[in-house]
């Protein structure tokens, strides 16, 4: 199972969640929101960008909850709710933004 | 789904302590841990960990693994606070056996929601003998 982009595929797991996390690019991220039916606009990117950050300096996917405040406590209440992330991502946002931005599962997601 | 969702009240709760007694790498079990600590996280419970003997060398600083191709989880250490959990005992004699002191670990803090998110030290230094008696106080020990 694979991703198809610019003639190069990149191997996904049977949930989508991309093997090699070296291998992400913002267009790869594009071709996996696709395949989950979402466009990307400015506020699914600042999500992903999020995500991607904090994967950075923590080495963790974290768990929709910790997204949550965290969001709350980086970009305000309007923002750090379930509801507002859940319209970007309708199937949760922790495991379809991190599916994006090309992570593993988030650790401690029940 | 997390146990505040279920209206678990404080005397819903068990005091948890995930001891941790060996070497980061070479072994699974201190990402094992790690990883059931930040799973168990989401059950509102008392959760603490504790580092002695070797499990000592898993929150010292500049852990480099270019070396051994494996990944370096120390940084998720640090995200303990954004999952609630907050105290992590050191054992001092196993420092000193060891050659290491306080400056050695990793600085892992959490903000104190009771404290106008006052950023605090999750670390705490207790000799064996405060070991023995906070493990004496839990309810479920869980040993990797």
């Amino acid at each position: 199972m694979s991703y198809q982009i610019n003639g190069t595929t990149v191997e996904h797991d049977e949930e989508g969640y991309i093997q090699e996390l070296d291998k992400w690019s913002e267009q790869l991220a594009e071709v996996i929101a696709a395949d989950e039916n979402i466009e990307m606009t400015d506020e699914h990117w600042e999500v992903v960008n999020f995500l991607r950050d904090y994967y950075e300096e923590y080495q963790i996917a974290p768990a929709v909850r910790v997204l949550i405040k965290a969001i709350k406590k980086s970009m305000g209440k309007d923002k750090g709710n379930n509801k507002y992330l859940y319209t970007l991502f309708p199937y949760g946002p922790a495991k379809q933004a991190c599916k994006i931005a090309g992570l593993p599962k988030p650790t401690g997601c029940v | 789904m997390s146990a505040e969702e279920n209206g678990a009240g404080a005397e819903d709760q068990k005091k948890f302590l995930y001891v941790n007694r060996r070497a980061p790498y070479g072994t699974i079990y201190a990402l094992e841990s790690l990883e059931v600590v930040l799973i168990g996280a989401a059950f509102d419970q008392d959760v603490s960990l504790a580092f002695f003997d070797d499990g000592v060398f898993q929150i010292i600083k500049g852990q480099d693994t270019a070396g051994i191709g494996m990944k370096n989880f120390s940084p998720t250490y640090r995200a303990l606070g954004d999952y609630e959990v907050t105290k992590l005992y050191v054992e001092k004699e196993s420092l000193e056996e060891r050659g290491l002191t306080a400056d050695d670990l990793m600085e892992i803090t959490y903000e104190d929601e009771d404290d106008d998110w006052a950023e605090k030290s999750s670390v705490q230094l207790v000799s064996r003998a405060e070991l023995s008696e906070i493990m004496a106080a839990q309810d479920v020990i869980l040993s990797f």
